[in-house]
């Protein structure tokens, strides 16, 4: 199999006096969609405060073959990992339009404006709401929002925490399919931590799953669903 | 009759001037407070400082116009100074510190008021100077006792240049896209490749820049004089303006500031049992009831909560 685009090994982290991650070890590959669950405490958005360079770590996080886990955010996001944070991460006091600037940051290329017109195409609600205040946005379209922001670092690899949290399950519904076909469209890799395992493992092509802050289980999508424990722990069956 | 009519146009006459009056010295305030709305929008920090490093930047100018520098030169190059001054302070002292725990932060700014204020003592020295006139001089028109200077017209027309130009600079420019992104979301922000601590250190410049203008501007009034306290009642009311029209809010601080130098000047006038000496005190309590009903100041957004 070829290199994996994002490759994690003994990774640990710490939260003050706390220890969050014991040398956790995984690998997510070319435009895969790889999702990781476990309990709230877990160590899911330690994990992937960890890759964007939030959180100070130890072990070796290896991104395109180089290592990141010295870096800061602002050079990792450079490098091509957009993050979306819990709670969706959006500047409540700038405009839609602004929020996707700001998105798009880092980038020097004349074609923001045709990304920023794409991203109303995708969500034609973001188009008509664009001059309005994003904090005024619900919480279905905050989360469009906070994608299309994310997406317009034209990241190769996307970390998303729990996007469907606080969300109807038709909004959730929808979500999860822009998400297929941004992976599809532009082979976006992406590294998913989902309460939603139902859902999460209907998109994603293999999974984790974290137990007090180390890995427990890990295979395909397919065998995670058949999987007992998983589906007592986090599939309500 | 004639006699009541009289009087009648004693008063308005009167009434006018205290208003100029307090256009003059509000635009001054105003200067300042906006500089402190430019730190507080990005750190939710008063940065006590400010009024010292305007005063440091108006002597600057003093001395450059002292060696033969043209004025309005020497102010640009007191900009670019204090600027570059604050640009190094925010690096050398305000970074280092947690930005979420304002205690250390409120402590440093305290302390740099006062090494400023002693650094300037020390070069200048206390004795009043005068400072150059950086706008015509004379009255734009007088009839009877109303007396409109031109200080005052162009004071004040300062104060809304500087206004545009900040709020151009800030919805218009990347960098000022990059400020109002950190002092919306900081963590987002860095998740968006910002580098917090340089956006930090443009607000920082552009602020003392601001009040540099400012403090030259309140230096070259003809009734004053330049020396190293001279900030001080400035600053505290400055304060008062920008948490009036919202610590957050640019356009805040120019109501903030006409209203304090409003109150200052014709409420003290009219309102008998308000002795002169309580002019300040006045200013506040007119705050205090601001506050009240607007706990986010006229303008502003976010709640005064912290100092």
């Amino acid at each position: 199999m070829r290199a994996p685009v994002l490759r994690v090994e003994g990774l640990e982290a710490t939260y003050g006096p706390m220890q969050v991650l014991y040398g956790i070890d995984f690998s997510v590959y070319h435009q895969e969609i790889v999702v990781v669950l476990g309990a709230n405490g877990a160590g899911k958005t330690t994990t992937l405060r960890s890759i964007s360079g939030m959180i100070e770590t130890k072990g070796l996080i290896e991104f395109k073959q180089e290592e990141i886990g010295n870096l800061r955010p602002s050079e990792i996001v450079r490098r091509g990992v957009a993050h979306v944070p819990q709670g969706r991460g959006t500047f409540p006091e700038l405009t839609v339009q602004e929020n996707l600037r700001v998105g798009a940051f880092i980038r020097v290329d004349k074609d923001v404006s045709a990304d920023i017109d794409a991203c109303y195409q995708n969500y034609p609600i973001l188009y008509e709401r664009r001059t309005q205040m994003a904090g005024s946005l619900s919480g279905g379209e905050q989360q469009m929002l906070a994608v299309s922001r994310a997406l317009m670092s034209r990241p190769q690899l996307l970390l998303m925490d729990e996007p469907s949290l606080g969300l109807a399950p038709k909004i959730v519904e929808d979500l999860f399919e822009r998400l297929v076909a941004i992976n599809t469209e532009y082979g976006t890799t992406m590294l998913i931590v989902e309460q939603n395992a139902q859902l999460a493992l209907s998109i994603a092509n293999r999974g984790y799953v974290l137990e007090s802050g180390s890995i427990s289980v890990q295979g395909t999508a397919e065998n995670l669903v058949k999987n007992d424990a998983i589906r007592r722990a986090y599939l309500g069956a | 009759m004639l006699y009541v009519e009289h009087i009648w146009v004693h008063d308005m006459d009167l009434l006018l001037q205290r208003v100029f009056d307090a256009v003059t010295n509000g635009s001054t305030y105003a200067l300042i407070a906006v500089a402190m709305v430019l730190i507080f929008k990005a750190t939710t920090l008063i940065n006590f400082a400010q009024g010292e490093q305007a005063m440091l930047g108006a002597f600057v100018v003093l001395q450059l116009w002292d060696w033969g520098v043209p004025m309005w030169g020497a102010v640009a190059i007191g900009m670019c100074f204090s600027g570059v001054l604050a640009a190094f302070l925010e690096r050398a002292l305000i970074r280092k510190f947690d930005p979420a725990d304002h205690l250390p932060l409120v402590i440093i700014t305290l302390g740099l008021f006062l090494v400023i204020n002693a650094v300037a003592a020390i070069i200048w020295r206390f004795d009043p100077k005068s400072f150059p006139e950086l706008f015509p001089s004379g009255n734009a028109f007088a009839i009877n006792n109303i007396r409109l200077s031109w200080y005052t017209i162009f004071a004040f027309t300062s104060c809304v240049i500087v206004l545009f130009v900040l709020q151009t600079l800030l919805s218009k420019t990347k960098i000022g896209l990059a400020f109002r992104a950190v002092s919306s979301n900081i963590e987002s922000s860095r998740l968006s490749g910002i580098k917090i601590g340089t956006t930090l250190q443009f607000g920082w410049a552009l602020a003392a820049a601001a009040g540099t203008l400012g403090a030259s501007i309140y230096a070259a009034n003809p009734v004053l004089q330049i020396e190293p306290s001279m900030m001080l009642r400035a600053l505290i009311l400055s304060v008062t303006a920008a948490a009036l029209g919202g610590l957050d809010s640019l356009w805040g601080a120019l109501i903030g500031g006409l209203t304090i130098g409003f109150v200052q000047s014709v409420v003290v006038q009219y309102i008998p049992f308000i002795p002169n000496e309580m002019s300040l005190s006045a200013a506040v309590i007119v705050l205090l009831i601001v506050l009240i009903f607007r706990p986010s100041g006229v303008l502003g957004t976010r709640a005064v909560e912290r100092v």
